[in-house]
């Protein structure tokens, strides 16, 4: 029983995420994407934009998925939670402890996510510009990873591969300049 | 089930949906549970996954993401070919994207901005507020802000 806990390689984990793309068609003919869930949210929420006026409630497959990752959030990360810590290349270990970050905290670095980190004003703030841009950019992108990254180029479109090379480009220069600098800030 | 269903979800069941059932959203929270378990599971959800990929550090984070796309283009390839319906009966359809160059690239940027810093793209937010991080709550509201920040000036975007 020892898989329930440890990680998945990439060469069973990523088929896996692979199959959710013929899974979701089959169930409904359903295009394999989850950042849409925020905007369904937005709507069902009552916001009175244009951009938010339609029928969310035909799309509301979409949030009985979401739920469900939740749920296997719930399954794996809390009742089956790894008791060891990420296995990170040591030289990303090192690069996190010259930002001040721990490398052995568990499955999330505590520095960024622990509950002290959200009630500060710094960390809360990070954590919000950082889902900020996430849910900005997948809406005018039209797509995240799930929708572009694995659907989209999947099936081959343009769209989906020129969103993957921004997706690309902003995390690079988030990882190597934006969040050095934030961190120095602390 | 033994999953909470929220209460809108069961007006319309009663109300517009034509399969009249709630069943017919147990599939979708079934393969939505299915994804948010590879999501931890495999670590894609780990920040410091994101952090060693974009450092080019291991090839992990590259390899779920190549075989996620092989096997997602292999199986769509083979029901095609197969001539597999979905339940409804319907030919098998991935919806194109709206044209426009500007919005993919530009917005795709914005986004990995996002993802650079907290480590986690749309799926994983949900799988981490599963797990229980306080963080996670935060970020899914600072994307919902987004979300919304976008719709009040997308007309001044270009697309």
């Amino acid at each position: 029983m020892e898989w329930l806990t440890q990680p998945w390689p990439w060469y069973v984990a990523g088929p896996l995420i692979g199959l959710t793309v013929p899974l979701l068609l089959l169930i409904g003919n359903r295009r394999f994407g989850i950042s849409s869930s925020l905007r369904h949210l937005c709507a069902a929420l009552g916001s009175r934009q244009p951009f938010f006026q339609y029928n969310w409630r035909a799309e509301s497959w979409n949030l009985a998925f979401v739920l469900g990752i939740v749920a296997g959030g719930f399954v794996a990360g809390a009742l089956w939670a790894n008791p060891n810590p990420v296995s990170l290349n040591p030289q990303t270990a090192l690069a996190l402890a010259q930002v001040g970050v721990s490398a052995d905290s568990g499955f999330l670095p505590q520095e960024l996510f622990s509950w002290q980190a959200v009630l500060s004003l710094p960390g809360a703030l990070f954590l919000l510009l950082g889902g900020f841009l996430i849910g900005f950019g997948a809406r005018w992108a039209a797509g995240c990873t799930s929708g572009h990254s694995i659907t989209g180029l999947a099936a081959l479109q343009l769209p989906s591969l020129l969103a993957t090379l921004g997706f690309f480009v902003g995390g690079l220069i988030s990882a190597h300049l934006l969040l050095p600098w934030l961190l120095s800030w602390r | 089930m033994a999953f909470p269903i929220p209460d809108e979800f069961k007006v319309e069941a009663q109300t517009t949906r034509p399969t009249g059932s709630l069943l017919a959203y147990v599939p979708y929270l079934l393969a939505g549970a299915f994804f948010g378990i590879v999501a931890i599971r495999s670590e894609i959800a780990s920040w410091y996954r994101i952090y060693e990929m974009f450092r080019f550090e291991s090839f992990h984070m590259y390899g779920v993401i190549g075989s996620a796309v092989l096997t997602a283009a292999l199986s769509l390839w083979l029901l095609r070919r197969l001539g597999v319906k979905s339940r409804d009966g319907e030919p098998l359809r991935i919806r194109p994207s709206d044209p426009g160059r500007y919005r993919y690239i530009l917005g795709g940027v914005v986004f990995g901005l996002g993802w650079g810093l907290v480590g986690a793209c749309p799926g994983p937010i949900y799988a981490l507020l599963g797990s229980g991080y306080a963080g996670a709550l935060l970020i899914l509201l600072g994307a919902l802000l987004g979300t919304y920040a976008y719709g009040l000036v997308q007309h001044r975007l270009p697309h």
